[in-house]
């Protein structure tokens, strides 16, 4: 199995020159490509666990774990990495020969995966109680659902890793990462970077 | 933060108070008392999109609803379940195109079909009796508008307008668009468009207000036309939501449009506008005032609804009344020449889903609407959507064309002995 250390931050966007990207993205895929052969969607699988994770949490830094995710969103996303509509150049690579029964056959698999567990560490009480305010104010609970579990094609947050949602959510705001409508481009306008980071520190660690 | 700059004021006073949270808490962070209470959560910001949004229960359980990514297999589209008055019959037109939504004409029977949530313009071909898709344009932004003219295309990207000449006799490889105009914001909030070209050959197109209920800018909640080479725009119609249709009435030439009310004032209250530009520069009240006599709770307050051109009709609360046309063909029965047809994306701001329609409105001899009538029914099964229809267009023999995006296919209502579409 390809060991994770070997994942740098610069198979991401916008981090090292493309260069270097390009080289590291190219030596990702060639390891990860899918076993020739390989019949069932576990099978199949086994590549997206080498960074999301073997049991629905990830380990990989900014890379969301897939556990309990909502199938329509999760379908809507792998629709979204093979159209290059949501740009990311390994997912996208991953998803490019997906059929349409490709692309629903992983999100329903994705959406029986466990649900990630909260983070062991509770969390400063303060930062808790700050950020379950600002859950009110921007009435984050009311699509994301009052335990953040989701609901049809809004993802589940719940004890998501923290760096991701903030990764997320900052892109949304500057939309450098379009949603599929223009939902969470407009609610989080008002919110600031520092109160993204509140949000994120939360929902890794709701109960 | 984005500053909406007809409430400067308040929007500072805004902002300063967010400031003031945010450094509070930036502040507080290594240390352990807080210094902000965060059991109270602060009022939301004039001009959040949020606001009105209430808590409890019952409205915590509606959400924006999101098409399926990809379009049905034509196996699977929802035709059965369509209803059309006697004497009509429903087809399948085309599928297979994600996302389907705003329909044009070309000058030799093509169709041309925007799409919202991908990237692409498809055309539905008409050769040698046989119908095909094609992609025309891919790798656009939300290119939810089309429109045609002298055998050139138009595209309402988010924030741009381009267009392709020729494209008809270039369906195989089209070029790629040429952009004519630009001069858009790039909000996400109803910043798709709508575009159509007037009987003044003008090219109409949409800014929406950038949010729920927002006080807008001079940019935004309006309605503008330039001349087709992108040149001399001008601002017709202020205080406009959110248009997602409009076409001129045959008779003399005045433009309707679809507006949509805003969201979580209540479950029956506001509903969408039928509104009428009867001179440039109308006001039609968003958002003091809502479907004509509602001010507005917040921002109501100072105005009065008759400060602004009332709608002629009311289209049904929050049943987001989009593509419309004038029947002009000779098809369909008598009755309805110059019927307008309103395709109702459906409603999800509501507990029982409303709309998801096309409905034929008669207008009185005074151009104010006479009657509404249901047209095109059964895409709202048990309060759930099979199909949602975005937008109409009459093709040249009289048959009506309608988009679902919900399914990325097009129908066909004919009138009559039922036959194939032949062009």
């Amino acid at each position: 199995m390809f060991p994770k250390t070997v994942f740098p931050k610069s198979v991401f966007p916008k981090d090292g020159p493309m260069r270097r990207r390009i080289t590291i993205t190219a030596l990702v895929l060639a390891s990860v490509a899918f076993p020739a052969g390989a019949e069932t969607v576990q099978e199949r699988a086994a590549t997206c666990f080498t960074c999301h994770g073997e049991h629905g949490q990830s380990e990989t830094e900014n890379t969301p774990s897939l556990g309990g995710q909502q199938a329509p969103y999760a379908l809507i996303q792998l629709f979204m990495f093979r159209e290059k509509l949501r740009s990311f150049e390994l997912m996208n690579e991953m998803a490019k020969a997906f059929t349409d029964d490709d692309l629903r056959t992983f999100s329903d698999f994705i959406a029986t995966l466990p649900k990630p567990t909260p983070l062991a560490d509770p969390g400063d009480p303060a930062r808790m109680a700050r950020a379950q305010a600002l859950v009110q104010q921007h009435r984050c609970n009311t699509c994301h659902n009052t335990d953040f579990s989701g609901k049809d094609n809004v993802p589940r947050l719940a004890n998501q890793r923290e760096d991701y949602l903030a990764k997320t959510m900052r892109e949304y705001k500057d939309n450098s990462r379009h949603g599929y409508d223009a939902t969470m481009a407009e609610v989080l306008q008002p919110v600031t970077t520092d109160q993204i980071a509140d949000l994120a520190y939360f929902l890794a660690r709701v109960r | 933060m984005r500053i909406y700059s007809s409430a400067p004021r308040s929007l500072l006073l805004a902002g300063a108070f967010f400031g003031v949270l945010t450094f509070g808490a930036a502040a507080q962070q290594p240390a352990s008392p807080p210094a902000a209470a965060p059991a109270a959560a602060p009022a939301l910001p004039p001009g959040s999109p949020l606001i009105g949004r209430p808590d409890g229960e019952a409205a915590a359980k509606l959400a924006p609803v999101a098409a399926p990514p990809i379009a049905a297999a034509p196996d699977k589209l929802p035709l059965a379940k369509l209803k059309v008055p006697a004497g009509f019959n429903i087809e399948v037109y085309a599928a297979g195109m994600a996302n389907a939504r705003s329909l044009a004409e070309g000058d030799k029977g093509t169709v041309f079909v925007g799409s919202r949530t991908v990237d692409k313009v498809y055309a539905i071909v008409n050769k040698d009796g046989k119908r095909s898709v094609k992609i025309v344009a891919s790798g656009l932004y939300r290119p939810n508008g089309v429109a045609f003219k002298d055998g050139t295309l138009y595209i309402a990207e988010l924030s741009k307008i381009s267009k392709i000449d020729k494209i008809e006799d270039n369906l195989d490889s089209p070029p790629k668009p040429t952009m004519i105009y630009d001069n858009l914001p790039k909000d996400e909030a109803h910043g798709w468009k709508f575009i159509a070209i007037g009987p003044d050959n003008k090219l109409y197109i949409p800014v929406g207000q950038p949010g729920n209920n927002v006080l807008h800018d001079d940019a935004h909640g309006q309605i503008r036309r330039i001349n087709l080479d992108g040149t001399g725009a001008e601002v017709v119609a202020l205080g406009v939501r959110n248009s997602v249709g409009f076409d001129w009435n045959p008779e003399n030439k005045q433009m309707y449009f679809t507006d949509n009310g805003r969201d979580w004032l209540s479950e029956d209250v506001p509903q969408d506008k039928l509104n009428r530009l009867t001179k440039v520069g109308e006001d039609f009240g968003v958002p003091y005032c809502y479907q004509g006599n509602i001010p507005d709770p917040e921002f109501g307050w100072g105005h009065s609804c008759s400060e602004f051109t009332p709608p002629v009709g009311l289209m049904g609360p929050h049943a987001a009344a989009l593509g419309m046309r004038f029947y002009t063909g000779n098809m369909f029965p008598k009755s309805y020449k110059n019927t307008i047809f309103v395709a109702r994306h459906g409603s999800w701001n509501r507990s029982n889903k409303f709309g998801g329609d096309v409905v034929s409105v008669k207008l009185n001899k005074d151009g104010t609407v006479k009657s509404i009538e249901p047209f095109l029914t059964g895409f709202l099964e048990d309060n759930k959507y099979v199909g949602r229809p975005v937008d109409v267009m009459q093709l040249k023999d009289g048959s009506l064309l309608v988009s679902d995006d919900w399914n990325g296919a097009v129908y066909r209502i004919s009138y009559g002995k039922q036959k194939v579409a032949t062009q």
